[in-house]
């Protein structure tokens, strides 16, 4: 590569109210960067192009390998990790923003705590407290397993909801994610225990008939996560536990 | 139910797009296609169904509350999306945005269809028979307004069929989902057909 240096334009924000600004820096350019390793070089020499000192930009981070789902942001327009997005592939200037579905915390964090709260809405989690031991659970198939095991890939990034039209501030609809994660716990042979109250939850406000299927989050998924597929599996569920409800015995669980 | 009441009104405007609304549709479409076998062939078979005992009832039951209770539900569900096909350029978002934009088209043409024909003729200011559509389609303006709002409704129709597929859990992998598509594609030439060469028959003649 020619170049010597990168320019970053980075759409930055002081503190949650704040409004937005735009600012660009130019960073000298080592071979193999990847997005993060352009922002610390930011943090390390806070001067911006037109060389004057500015505050580090700050973003979150953590695992540094496409698993933790904490770096997301708007790169060149395409929501993705920044960890896992190498400076060499994208075409310049680079853009930086936050992503546009979460309120920004600063500059290119934002919270995600639509997408906890949201797991917790669903139950997604496998319960196995008890006053006494309760024993070893079921044993699942291997090949169900390697199937599990795709879906429990999420890592919660919001990529899927930036994606999705549905998700925004006219609407309280769930995003893809979370339901998802009802089709992996309730694949799950203990976890399928509380299929009943899973699937409710679907069926709450806010829950899966919010989905209009512009299937964006399955083309975006970093993860490869089969979303559409598990939408319409969830659908079926649903229907079913709704007419079991409604014209089936008393005990629905 | 009463506390999942969204639920139940995105199902059930789902399930009314199909049934019965996209079944009265079809039917409406082949009467009219009777325009191509000739003034009289038409006039008896809209008169067969003008003649239907409890035609109000009918009506009502499965045309007028039907459509109303989707297209409103529709309108809102059109206006809390946040469109970004320009980002997202994929086919299915396309599809999703262009069943939007003709959920809004096909409510236009129904409005002025309905007004121009059954409120017209309930008024007693028209007769059903060759002549009232004959009148209206030889004018250029209307002729191409009845194309665009077919088309709108036949798509809109289609389209929604697969989503509807969707909705209700049949179609779930990816390939039935592809399948569906082609399929919709069809639904969608066919009944297309069927529309407009009746409107051609009654602006030109079968
Ligand atoms: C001849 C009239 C109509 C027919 C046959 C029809 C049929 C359908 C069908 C089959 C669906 C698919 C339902 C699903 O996704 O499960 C649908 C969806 C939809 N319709 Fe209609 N419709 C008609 C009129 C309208 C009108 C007047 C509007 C108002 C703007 C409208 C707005 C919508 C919207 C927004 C959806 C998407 C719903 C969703 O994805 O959840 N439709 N329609
Ligand atoms: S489903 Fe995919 S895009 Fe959505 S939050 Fe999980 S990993 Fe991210
Ligand atoms: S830092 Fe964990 S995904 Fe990027």
């Amino acid at each position: 590569m020619a170049e010597n240096t990168i320019t970053m334009i980075i759409t930055r924000q002081d503190s949650p109210e704040s409004s937005p600004y735009e600012e660009t820096f130019k960073i000298p350019y080592r071979e193999n960067m990847n997005v993060i390793s352009a922002l610390m070089e930011i943090r390390r020499n806070p001067v911006n192009a037109n060389g004057e000192n500015t505050t580090p930009v700050y973003w979150e981070m953590n695992c540094l390998e496409e698993v933790c789902g904490a770096c997301s942001m708007i790169i060149n327009g395409q929501a993705r990790q920044s960890c896992a997005t190498l400076v060499d592939k994208l075409e310049q200037p680079i853009r930086l923003e936050p992503m546009s579905t979460f309120p920004v915390m600063r500059d290119l964090s934002v919270d995600r705590s639509r997408m906890f709260d949201s797991l917790k809405k669903v139950k997604a989690w496998i319960p196995i407290d008890g006053t006494h031991d309760l024993g070893p659970g079921p044993r699942m198939p291997e090949k169900k397993r390697q199937w599990a095991y795709e879906l429990s890939k999420c890592m919660t990034c919001g990529v899927c909801l930036e994606a999705c039209p549905n998700v925004n501030s006219n609407s309280d609809f769930i995003g893809p994610a979370a339901l998802s994660q009802v089709r992996l716990f309730n694949a799950h042979p203990t976890g399928e225990m509380n299929k009943g109250e899973r699937l409710e939850a679907l069926m709450e406000d806010g829950g899966i008939h919010g989905c209009g299927n512009s299937q964006n989050c399955v083309q975006v998924c970093p993860k490869g996560i089969p979303l559409t597929t598990s939408i319409a599996a969830m659908n079926r569920d649903t229907n079913i536990q709704a007419f079991k409800n409604f014209f089936g015995s008393d005990h629905v669980y | 139910m009463a506390e999942n009441r969204d639920f139940f009104y995105r199902r059930l405007h789902s399930l009314l797009g199909v049934i019965p609304i996209g079944i009265f549709l079809i039917q409406h479409l082949l009467v009219n296609h009777f325009a191509v076998y000739g003034r009289e062939s038409f006039e008896q078979a809209a008169g067969f169904i003008h003649g239907l005992p409890f035609r109000i009832v009918l009506e009502f039951v499965v045309i007028y509350i039907p459509i109303l209770f989707h297209a409103i539900l529709g309108v809102y569900i059109v206006f809390t999306v946040k469109y970004n096909n320009k980002r997202y350029s994929f086919f299915r978002n396309l599809m999703f945005t262009f069943q939007r934009i003709s959920g809004i088209i096909t409510l236009i043409f129904i409005t002025w269809h309905v007004w121009e024909t059954r409120i017209a003729i309930g008024l007693g200011s028209a007769e059903l028979n060759y002549s009232l559509m004959e009148n209206i389609l030889t004018q250029p303006f209307m002729f191409w307004f009845y194309i665009v709002g077919v088309v709108s409704t036949t798509f809109h129709f289609a389209n929604g069929l697969w989503s509807f597929l969707v909705t209700w859990g049949f179609t779930i992998t990816p390939r039935s989902q592809r399948v569906a598509t082609y399929a919709t594609l069809i639904v969608f030439l066919v009944v297309t057909y069927i529309g407009i060469r009746a409107i051609i028959a009654f602006a030109y003649g079968a």
